[in-house]
């Protein structure tokens, strides 16, 4: 059980997927605007980034290690974001017509966000990955990537309206303030050692 | 030869279960849409840009066929409203830049005082009495009073009243209430600075 924690602990602030590992930057950046997108992001990240991790998980240890196919892991793992993606976006749309208005364009956006296949790749590139620390690593990185994203377009929408000198107006205040940010989670480096 | 073979039909195998189950799925999760909304939505530039007010096309397209104005798209311009005007037989539009912010713009009415000519209609115009001034001598607004309700300028024999926008600076920006029953456009949540 601490085991697992640790791993929360390590994915959501230690090795915060945005801050400190650099993936999925352009979701970050992109929809940061308002926090109510950012929100429906999240959501939808979250989502996706623990079915894939736990599918991919599967994916590697059932089809790839027993052929001896290790390294068709990256082309694979993008099959299955793909799938899982295209997958939830079918169910959402007939399950919860209210969420699918939600998330909306988000949900396709997930395809290329770096970070889904980030965490697939790192999680089996462990030599012990299990499907339960899968599917921890992958919820935590949501978590962390939810975390941050959140945080992030709160910022930036009073940075909107405050008083920027004009060259630093936009996306440019906010890459400072992304690299700001990033120094504070640096704070965490040391917290945990895994 | 053979782990060429076995990498080519272990993906082949992976990309044939995914397509079986992606094509159960769309016949599974198949969702009636409402003909209308996909006819408007095609006719929309899938710019997903959001300045219509909702977070992306389709959503649009939804809000236009339950009665919503339909021409709030500037990426589509006067051709996407012309044929929008065609498809739903409504009367035809101009295509209106800024609908859907202009609502939520604060304003507050400025008197040109060179040109005002004292004649105190606006006062007893003003709901507020945020107008000053006496007959025959120039008028000036109390912003910190004034509305923004427009009911001074129609009085004005001169027309020297302006409605000016009030941009939100870091001490009257507030988060946005969430939707609900009575939500206003203007109606925010106080910020307090610390």
């Amino acid at each position: 059980m601490t085991e697992y924690v640790l791993i929360l602990i390590s994915a959501v602030l230690v090795n915060n997927f945005v801050l400190v590992q650099f993936l999925g930057l352009c979701p970050f950046m992109g929809v940061s605007n308002k926090v109510e997108t950012a929100m429906g992001m999240s959501l939808a990240t979250t989502f996706v980034l623990t079915l894939s991790s736990v599918l991919s998980y599967l994916t590697w240890a059932y089809i790839l290690v027993p052929f001896h196919l290790e390294y068709l892991r990256t082309i694979s793992f993008i099959l299955v974001i793909a799938v899982a993606v295209q997958f939830t976006e079918m169910f959402v749309k007939k399950a919860s017509p209210v969420l699918y208005r939600v998330l909306g364009v988000f949900l396709p956006l997930i395809t290329s966000n770096c970070a889904v296949l980030g965490v697939a790749l790192l999680n089996v590139r462990q030599d012990d990955a299990t499907f339960m620390s899968s599917l921890t690593y992958g919820f935590g990185a949501a978590l962390g990537f939810s975390l941050v994203l959140v945080l992030f377009a709160a910022m930036r929408e009073r940075i909107a309206v405050a008083d920027v000198p004009e060259a630093f107006r936009g996306p440019s205040i906010g890459l400072i303030t992304a690299g700001l940010m990033s120094l504070a989670f640096m704070g965490f480096s040391g917290l945990i050692k895994l | 030869m053979t782990p060429v073979l076995i990498a080519i039909a272990a993906l082949l195998g992976l990309a044939a279960v995914f397509g079986a189950v992606l094509g159960f799925a769309s016949e599974k999760f198949k969702v009636e849409g409402d003909p209308i909304v996909d006819q408007i939505d095609d006719l929309l530039p899938q710019t997903q840009c959001g300045q219509c007010g909702h977070p992306g096309c389709r959503p649009y397209a939804e809000a236009i066929a339950e009665g919503e104005e339909h021409n709030r798209c500037p990426p589509g311009g006067q051709d996407t409203v012309d044929s929008l005007t065609d498809l739903l037989g409504r009367d035809a539009m101009t295509v209106d830049d800024d609908g859907a912010e202009d609502a939520e713009v604060n304003k507050v009415a400025y008197i040109r005082e060179d040109e005002c000519i004292g004649c105190t209609k606006c006062i007893q115009a003003c709901p507020v009495d945020a107008i000053v001034g006496a007959a025959k001598l120039m008028h000036t607004v109390i912003v910190d009073e004034c509305t923004g309700c427009d009911l001074c300028v129609e009085p004005c024999p001169v027309d020297c009243i302006d409605m000016l926008e009030v941009k939100p600076t870091l001490q009257t920006w507030g988060w946005n209430r969430p939707a609900g029953i009575g939500q206003r456009p203007d109606s925010r949540i106080e910020v307090v600075n610390l």
